[in-house]
């Protein structure tokens, strides 16, 4: 066991780092900057971290999933608006069900609560579609995809959501999906939610914390009172345990048995997924009056979370896949 | 990075498990019963006589120089196999490493890690819980010896411990941190009186407090330098904080076993809200087991120490109070089996001991997030 970065994967970090700090939304207008946002999808793309799980030869990924949530953390925590998480899960579920790697830009779509992949036939939305052409659901077992309309408005302003309509018009990919890559491709997008969660509550933390560094009341920056201070050092703690439990659940996610991987990786996501909405919250009340206007980053990043967060469940859904898998264990 | 066993890990981990085939006492749970505390040592030193303890110290004082990433496996097994955890004691042996000359280091470690000698930490006073540099226990120069004079209170295992690990002041002229001194001190002698405290939950044999009347030690048994008790005491308490150096997270696993498998037995008896607190339950021992392989990992880049350990005691109270919940709910606190009310009771204390949450709170915001204080 060693659970430390390797010097690759420490590198492709802070390669991250780099761009994302280069190029994020530093303010809420800035996200309607389409020149700044242009720049950052054409430096992601030539990064080429979109295809990071794309099948090589064999099937078997470029790169496991300890690297893909490695860049999913860095876009979470400068709310990256570029498309990652929706085109990354997309390539997994071609790679799962043996299909060769798509065109033009395509995520996936899912049911209207977000909770699992979309059925054709049945109103779904494709998530994180900025730039996608098209997205991937399930027709009675078998991969389809269905062109993609107009941008809705967004509850998460940095990865917009495209409605897929009941009556879409399916076209086929021509390959089933097994229950068994099903449950490995939940595992990993379990695992690529909980890493953009981590991301989001130390983007959301650093956010919160540098405010109380200088906003003053009383005559002393806000952060020197323990009462702030308080909610502030949850908040890290928080986002630490998560950041401990979202690694393993990616490790998990190529080196266990798919059910195994699921169960690590629904229990890392329960958690995160609590620990995120409270981080953003926290945000929001050390911004007091300014962290309720449109015009702070602080809802920004709580809106991020609330899509990560449904995304194949959020805390309810997941603490039952924990609890099936335990109670099932412990009774053989 | 990889959370799995390399060959030699997977090794060890097997002899491991073979060896608590035949070697687990069944203690019962360390926080609700005295039985416990009675069969301690013998379960330290079978665990040691067996290659099992002190893994990642120094071969010197009879550790035996394995990566700290070996304690996970031990954390990992013990639970597995329904045994007691292993006995807390890193952080004593992590200060007097740290602190201790190497004459000191040589007479002190060896039996502290075999398990023949039982030590106590004679830290907090009445007048001296969080502000602990406030301590008002003197040790005065008399000849080759010390002479010690205070009170000190809420000493776990002091009813059974041949030596405590004292802070005493010894210089009062200087600013209040830099007047304190460490020393070991026998409690097998007439200056010494130790009486057991009954924590909240009924047992006896954990907790104490411990007067010094002109009790004696020689002045080579001082730990450090004079005035360095300060510091010794913050290197203690820092790895007090870490849950790898305690091994916790295999006493919340064991329990959390436990009620999953009273769940599975009649899952009719149990309701949503119960059904809920034992998945959180579940989920937060996992987490914790995950974040000790992080931090243990993190020691093998030598990082040790530092405010990082208030984030892990954090977490770990976390846990332990989850766990706690969770025993309270699926074990039900009128039931004729207090076993899980006692666990429950016990868990309180974990947001007080080795420093409260909200002095780690302050640790956290002031020293992590830079915060002004």
């Amino acid at each position: 066991m060693d659970v430390r970065l390797s010097t690759e994967q420490r590198a492709l970090r802070d390669t991250a780092v780099d761009l994302v700090d280069s190029l994020r939304p530093r303010s809420v207008i800035d996200l309607s900057d389409a020149e700044r946002t242009a720049r950052l999808e054409a430096a992601v793309a030539s990064t080429g971290w979109r295809q990071l799980r794309d099948a090589d030869e064999d099937g078997t990924p470029y790169a496991s999933a300890v690297e893909v949530v490695l860049v999913a953390e860095e876009l979470g925590r400068g709310l990256a608006d570029v498309a990652f998480i929706g085109p990354t899960l997309a390539a997994e579920l071609r790679r799962l069900a043996g299909v060769t790697a798509a065109a033009s830009t395509e995520t996936v779509a899912m049911k209207p609560d977000l909770s699992d992949i979309g059925l054709a036939g049945q109103p779904s939305t494709a998530v994180d579609a900025a730039g996608a052409s098209s997205s991937m659901l399930l027709a009675a077992g078998e991969l389809v995809a269905v062109s993609l309309g107009v941008t809705a408005e967004p509850l998460d302003l940095t990865r917009p959501h495209v409605a897929v309509p009941r009556d879409a018009n399916a076209m086929p990919i021509g390959h089933s999906i097994s229950t068994g890559a099903l449950t490995k491709w939940t595992a990993f997008g379990l695992a690529l939610t909980c890493a953009d969660l981590v991301g989001v509550m130390r983007g959301a933390t650093t956010l919160a914390t540098d405010y109380a560094k200088v906003r003053k009341q009383y005559g002393a920056e806000i952060g020197s009172y323990q009462a702030v201070q308080h909610l502030l050092a949850d908040a890290f703690v928080a986002m630490e345990g998560s950041h401990s439990a979202a690694l393993h659940a990616a490790w998990a996610v190529d080196a266990l048995p798919g059910d195994e991987a699921l169960v690590a990786a629904a229990g890392a996501k329960a958690y995160c997924a609590r620990a995120a909405r409270m981080v953003c919250e926290t945000a929001i009340q050390v911004h007091g009056g300014i962290g309720n206007t449109w015009e702070c980053l602080a809802h920004v990043y709580l809106r991020r979370a609330l899509v990560s967060i449904d995304l194949f469940g959020g805390v309810g859904p997941n603490l039952d896949r924990v609890l099936a898998h335990n109670l099932a264990g412990s009774r053989s | 990075m990889n959370f799995g066993d390399s060959p030699a890990e997977a090794a060890f981990r097997a002899r491991l498990r073979a060896w608590l085939e035949d070697n687990n006492p069944g203690l019962p749970a360390s926080s609700t019963s005295d039985e416990y505390w009675a069969g301690q040592a013998a379960w330290h030193q079978a665990l040691y006589d067996g290659g099992f303890f002190g893994l990642s110290w120094p071969q010197e004082i009879g550790g035996q120089g394995l990566p700290t990433v070996y304690e996970v496996i031990v954390d990992d097994e013990l639970a597995k196999a329904g045994a007691p955890p292993r006995p807390s004691l890193g952080y004593l042996v992590q200060g007097i490493l740290h602190h201790g000359s190497e004459d000191v280091r040589a007479r002190l470690l060896p039996g502290i890690v075999n398990g023949r000698d039982r030590w106590c930490q004679g830290f907090s006073e009445p007048e001296a819980g969080s502000d602990l540099a406030s301590l008002r226990t003197t040790a005065v120069r008399d000849g080759e010896d010390y002479v010690i004079t205070g009170h000190k209170v809420w000493t776990s295992y002091s009813d059974a411990a041949d030596w405590c690990l004292v802070l005493a002041r010894t210089d009062a002229d200087v600013p209040k941190h830099k007047g304190i001194s460490a020393f070991r001190v026998s409690m097998r002698q007439p200056g010494v009186v130790q009486k057991p405290l009954k924590m909240i939950n009924g047992i006896t044999r954990e907790f104490g407090e411990v007067l010094f009347d002109r009790a004696r030690t020689p002045a080579a048994d001082m730990i450090g330098e004079p005035g360095e008790g300060w510091r010794l005491a913050m290197t203690v308490v820092g790895h007090e904080r870490e849950p790898g150096e305690l091994g916790y997270v295999a006493r919340y696993r064991k329990v959390v076993k436990e009620l999953a498998a009273r769940v599975s037995e009649s899952p009719d008896d149990y309701g949503p809200e119960q059904r809920r607190d034992l998945a959180w339950a579940l989920v937060e021992s996992e987490m914790l087991r995950q974040h000790v392989s992080r931090r243990l990992s993190d020691r093998l880049d030598g990082n040790s120490g530092g405010p990082e350990g208030s984030v892990d005691k954090l977490l770990m109270t976390q846990v332990e109070q989850s766990v706690g919940h969770a025993a309270l709910s699926v074990g039900g606190a009128s039931s004729s089996d207090d076993t899980w009310l006692k666990l429950y009771l016990y868990s309180r204390a974990q947001s007080v001991m080795g420093g409260t949450s909200q002095i780690q709170r302050n640790l956290v915001a002031t020293r992590i997030l830079g915060l002004p204080s």
